[in-house]
């Protein structure tokens, strides 16, 4: 099977959300990277060096420079006579491509592949991750996104891909880019790569206590800022925060919870994590039954008494 | 200009859903069900063009059972002002729906479609992305904001590490996101007056759309369970445990 991916990335580097796809890719058959932007000579060559991808093609236009759906789906559409499969990752960027893509090409989606089961056959969460589906596809081609928590990256080095260019339709003339702001975390890790996410709830009570609470802990232990819907709702901290089915979904080698009581659509976005800690003062908090260490305790007391104690 | 909206009937925000036994799928008998909270954010925003002037007619669509007919009700009793039903009891997958959805918005030319990014039940995150690809029209999806001015619209975007902003000529299609507002709730007279609202009841048949499934669900099961770990005294006795995990 020959499989197209999408390299997600900001013109300058690949996103580590990329690895996962090449990886999932490389379940089904031969992987080739589309490289999609402006100036984009460099993810190109970045691309042509992860393990694992056998030719990228490189699509370099004014049009594609901010990933726009409208422009970036017709390119895909046309290059997929020779593909029997387009993976992209379950980012917002490859939710809004991919099932343009698919439409283009009639072909019904499989959203946010969790295992690679067979050539046509995924598993996939569905009811925010309370069940798990097994599907099998009868269409002739794939179009697939992929949970990037659920594969391994790929190694970013050791391949050694040709890079060909490649061109589309360009620019469909119906909508346009017009600003960003991108939240600077300065030294921060960034939340869906992070080892340590410290993840606070609404039990912080406004946006100045949440930072001097999770803030100093996160600092001291390099870690991401992570937060449940009910603290991003009650705008403690800004959305690109939420943790949960409907905001990011993580699984870093620890994340410690605080003040989070855990309802469902928070634990499906991060029950995947390798060490979860939880300090709560209600016992019963659902978060308990999936924390690995857990410390029923005031916050206000126990996280600067645990953030002193990191020295 | 005109709004669609459409609304999908699901299992309602506050139950946990149950997966059959026999792992055919989740249970739904006697189980609360409710409009998609997405999409009760796209009748609210349509409501609120409406509401700004920059709209005259919302018109709520669904795709599903008879008893659809009763999310449809509450999109009126918010404020839509009529709905169609594209009645059928098969489970009918996103592309065949945004199929249904490109054949009505030719009959209705609305100048923009809002609609939820998914359904908390299948969570494809498909349907208003493939409709805008069908009717080769632009998207602006996981909305945040949505200001329409004149021909066009900017929809301001919650993406992965913040906000972006894109313009679109109409007719667009919008998929809210969670912050993009507050939806009211119905009031009794609302309720009352939506009873003698006009609501058209279709079949996937009358759009010419086959609605044959493409994907086969072969088995649906629980997740792997987590099990609890420890609980322990005090900070101090958590700091030893974090140390001797080497994570500080």
């Amino acid at each position: 099977m020959n499989t197209l991916i999408l390299v997600e990335h900001d013109n300058s580097s690949v996103n580590d959300a990329t690895l996962a796809v090449v990886t999932a890719a490389g379940k089904l058959g031969d992987v080739t990277a589309l490289v999609a932007g402006k100036d984009c000579g460099s993810v190109a060559e970045a691309a042509a060096k992860i393990a694992g991808v056998s030719k990228v093609l490189k699509a370099d236009d004014a049009a594609y420079e901010h990933g726009l759906a409208e422009n970036v789906a017709p390119l895909v559409a046309g290059l997929m006579e020779g593909y029997d499969a387009f993976l992209a990752p379950a980012t917002t960027s490859g939710k809004n491509i991919a099932p343009r893509v698919a439409a283009h090409l009639d072909v019904m989606q499989i959203s946010d592949i969790l295992s690679v089961e067979g050539p046509k056959t995924f598993t996939r969460p569905i009811y925010a991750g309370n069940a798990i589906a097994t599907v099998e596809s009868s269409d002739a081609k794939l179009v697939i996104t992929v949970r990037g928590t659920s594969f391994e990256k790929a190694a970013p080095e050791g391949g050694s891909a040709s890079i060909e260019d490649a061109s589309g339709a360009g620019d469909a003339g119906i909508s346009s880019f017009v600003s960003s702001e991108i939240a600077d975390g300065g030294d921060r890790p960034e939340l869906a790569s992070a080892k340590i996410i410290v993840s606070g709830g609404r039990a912080l009570k406004d946006s100045e206590t949440f930072d001097s609470i999770i803030n100093p802990l996160a600092d001291k232990l390099g870690a991401a800022i992570g937060a449940s819907r009910a603290a991003v709702d009650a705008g403690y901290v800004p959305n690109d925060y939420q943790v949960g089915q409907t905001g990011k979904i993580v699984a870093p080698e620890v994340y410690i919870a605080i003040g989070i009581s855990g309802a469902i659509q928070h634990l499906a976005g991060m029950k995947d994590s390798k060490v979860i800690i939880a300090i709560n003062k209600d016992e019963d908090a659902p978060i308990f039954q999936v924390a690995d260490i857990g410390l029923v305790a005031d916050l206000y007391a126990a996280v600067p008494e645990l953030t002193g104690a990191l020295d | 200009m005109k709004i669609l909206v459409p609304v999908k009937r699901v299992i309602d925000y506050n139950v946990k859903p149950r997966v059959k036994a026999d792992g055919t799928g989740v249970d739904l008998a006697n189980v609360k069900m409710s409009m998609n909270p997405f999409d009760e954010i796209a009748v609210e925003e349509a409501i609120r063009l409406k509401e700004a002037g920059k709209a005259e007619e919302i018109i709520a669509v669904s795709v599903g059972p008879a008893k659809a007919q009763e999310t449809l009700r509450t999109a009126l009793a918010m404020g839509a002002d009529r709905a169609i039903l594209v009645e059928t009891d098969e489970e009918v997958e996103p592309l065949a729906v945004a199929k249904i959805l490109k054949a009505i918005a030719d009959e209705e030319q609305p100048g923009l479609v809002i609609l939820g990014k998914q359904s908390i039940s299948d969570d494809s995150n498909q349907t208003g992305q493939m409709l805008a690809a069908l009717m080769g029209r632009p998207q602006g999806t996981f909305a945040n904001t949505v200001s329409v001015d004149g021909d066009s619209v900017e929809v301001k975007r919650e993406i992965d590490g913040g906000l972006e902003t894109v313009k679109l000529t109409l007719p667009a299609i919008v998929t809210t996101d969670l912050r993009l507002n507050e939806p009211r709730y119905a009031s009794l007279p609302n309720i009352m007056k939506a009873k003698k609202k006009p609501l058209d009841t279709k079949a996937p048949a009358d759009y010419g759309v086959d609605i044959a499934p493409r994907l086969t669900t072969t088995n649906v099961a629980e997740p792997p369970v987590r099990q609890a770990g420890e609980k322990v005294e005090d900070v101090a006795a958590l700091v030893a445990k974090i140390k001797e995990m080497g994570i500080a």
